[in-house]
């Protein structure tokens, strides 16, 4: 196991190694000069600022050597400075994570609570209508435009209905909740400040719905395909043999089996859910990294673009090690080969 | 699990919710040929009398901010958004099928080092790195197909790579090397023809999802630009003038009938060659 992790983890370093040469090859691939890229008109307009920083990045240098250096300065976590917002990237990413990190988890638990369920009670009534009617909402989970989605939701939950507030974490009068996390509604609740605490979870709750339903779609068929799978085994035909109740085989012998292989559509689901941010947190005025990373690559803020990819690549690939970890735990035929 | 699609066989296939995507599907791509001699009105021609008109009979989807009727924009539309989701996919089938067909036929270090590359692609995040491109690029039509093909043939070539090294291990490839046939007739004649099933029922899931992602691109202004009719861009048309919902949501909801449509035709596929899944 340990052999194993370690294995991983190196391989997780190579795939760093290999995004941060890929945006890097990116960057240099526009026919731009680099330092007119990187630096503000302002920074650009003293010299002495742009030897500084042809000597930081070695932009002087051949382009192997430009890489290297460029490598190094990350390893220090040196992820330069942003054009676009003037500061150090990992000070904006430090700051936008926290949004971008409330609204995916709680998205996450959305689609994990809608999409077993959804998938347990197609699989149950197959073939029935309810069971069209919830393969329907799934497969139109993994269908529709989310952007498209969430202009909906908005229209309709806040101009139309006033339900649910628009954009934003907060309304713009609430002051922000302090309570080091940076997630508002746990914050809300450890300063015990409630009433913040509930405006930001009504202000989470639509843009996680809507982020969340593609993902709920992709549980829903997977744990549907699975339990099928599962129930037409011998194992299961037994139990019925011996005079269990359907819902007992359903929720004692079956579910947990077919809810293996649902994990890794989890994961999946996530990594997918953090590429739909950008949607939504463009519609919602969500201050996250989608944000962030949306404004950094249409101002080719090649620095910020760079931090931002890196960030994602790391939760991707914990992500995915997480899963087998957890896969190994759970399913003990697993073997770490 | 079949490996054969049989066309005539699978268009006999009862399920309905199979004939329904198809028949969404073979619909669009119909209205996308004819758009030019089915759209009632020219979908650039600019009226500012007739900006922001809800639909009625003048306009059945209403107009735009630029009083362009919706309907006809949305007929047009329907030939940047589905020709590039079909174009993308096409390539990235291609393309994974010759990256994975090497990699798993020849095996060994080349299939390492090779699979190893296709990991790190995937490990980008995929609408980060079309954007990236994208941008770096330019906004274009072609230069967002060109980054959509960038981030998707791994998938295949992944899917590929596994179908190969599970074929060339059957005894029909060994017969085939003893009576003395090619690598190459092998790999294209012998494997290829068996591992092109689950690769279609891929394909045929991810033209929904591509069509998805182009018109996400579009909708960040980084894919067609005006004033060029395209489903994405439409909705993005909409998103300052939230009142008039009708110029955001009938391009939305045609984006999202002929994703659904894709994904109902390949849901069907995939039911249909997994013999588990299939009614007793």
């Amino acid at each position: 196991m340990a052999k194993y992790i370690l294995r991983r983890l190196l391989f997780v370093l190579f795939l760093l190694v290999g995004v941060s040469l890929l945006v890097f090859l990116i960057s240099h691939l526009v026919p731009s000069d680099p330092v007119a890229a990187n630096m503000s008109p302002s920074a650009m307009s003293d010299p002495e600022a742009v030897a500084v920083y042809r000597a930081k990045w070695g932009l002087d240098k051949p382009l192997y050597q430009q890489y290297f250096v460029y490598l190094m300065n990350l390893i220090r976590g040196d992820l330069g400075t942003s054009i676009r917002t003037g500061n150090p990237v990992i000070q904006d990413l430090a700051q936008f994570f926290p949004a971008t990190l409330e609204l995916s988890l709680f998205a996450m638990v959305i689609a994990i609570a809608l999409g077993v369920t959804f998938g347990v009670v197609s699989a149950v009534h197959r073939d029935k209508p309810v069971d069209y009617a919830v393969r329907t909402i799934s497969i139109a989970g993994v269908s529709v435009p989310n952007f498209w989605f969430a202009l909906l939701m908005l229209f309709l939950f806040y101009s139309k209905l006033g339900i649910f507030p628009g954009g934003g974490r907060v309304g713009s009068r609430s002051t922000t909740p302090s309570g080091g996390t940076g997630l508002y509604v746990l914050d809300g609740i450890l300063s015990g400040n409630w009433e913040l605490a509930g405006e930001a979870f009504m202000h989470l709750l639509l843009p996680a719905l809507v982020l969340g339903f593609f993902t709920m779609g992709l549980i829903a068929r997977q744990t549907r395909s699975n339990l099928l799978e599962v129930t037409s085994m011998d194992y299961i035909r037994t139990a019925r043999a011996k005079g269990l109740s359907g819902g007992k085989v359903i929720t004692g012998h079956a579910l947990g089996n077919a809810l293996i292989p649902v994990i890794t559509v989890m994961g999946m689901g996530f990594c997918n859910l953090l590429g739909g941010m950008v949607f939504v947190e463009k519609i919602f005025s969500w201050p996250g990294i989608g944000q962030y990373a949306y404004l950094s690559a249409t101002t080719l803020d090649f620095p910020a673009i760079c931090g931002v990819s890196l960030l994602i690549a790391v939760i991707y690939v914990v992500m995915n090690l997480i899963i087998d970890i957890l896969y190994g735990i759970i399913d003990p035929r697993v073997r770490y080969s | 699990m079949k490996t054969k699609l049989h066309m005539p066989k699978i268009l006999k296939y009862k399920n309905f919710l199979f004939k329904l995507g198809l028949c969404i599907c073979l619909g669009w791509i119909l209205i996308a040929i004819f758009a030019p001699l089915i759209v009632p009105q020219d979908p650039y021609a600019q009226d500012m009398a007739a900006r922001f008109q809800s639909p009625g009979a003048a306009h059945w989807f209403g107009t735009d901010e630029l009083g362009r009727d919706v309907f006809s924009r949305v007929l047009l539309g329907s030939r940047v958004s589905i020709t590039a989701g079909l174009v993308t996919v096409c390539i990235t089938v291609v393309m994974g099928l010759f990256y994975g067909g090497i990699a798993g036929y020849v095996g060994g270090i080349i299939d390492d080092v090779m699979m190893r590359l296709a990991e790190l692609v995937s490990a980008f995040p995929p609408l980060i790195l079309a954007m990236v491109i994208a941008a770096a690029l330019g906004p274009s039509i072609f230069n967002s197909v060109f980054a959509m093909t960038i981030i998707w043939w791994p998938n295949y070539a992944r899917l590929m790579r596994s179908m190969v090294i599970t074929l060339k291990e059957n005894e029909y490839i060994t017969a085939a090397k003893t009576l003395g046939a090619s690598h190459v007739r092998i790999l294209f004649k012998e494997i290829l023809p068996n591992s092109i099933g689950p690769l279609l029922v891929m394909a045929t899931l991810d033209i929904g999802n591509a069509i998805l992602t182009f018109a996400g691109l579009s909708f960040l202004g980084l894919g067609t630009q005006p004033p060029i009719p395209e489903w994405g861009s439409m909705v993005s048309d909409g998103v300052n003038n939230m009142n008039c919902w009708w110029i955001s949501t009938f391009p939305g909801l045609s984006i999202f009938l002929m994703s659904i449509g894709a994904n109902f035709v390949g849901d069907g596929m995939r039911d249909y060659m997994d013999p588990k899944l299939q009614k007793d």
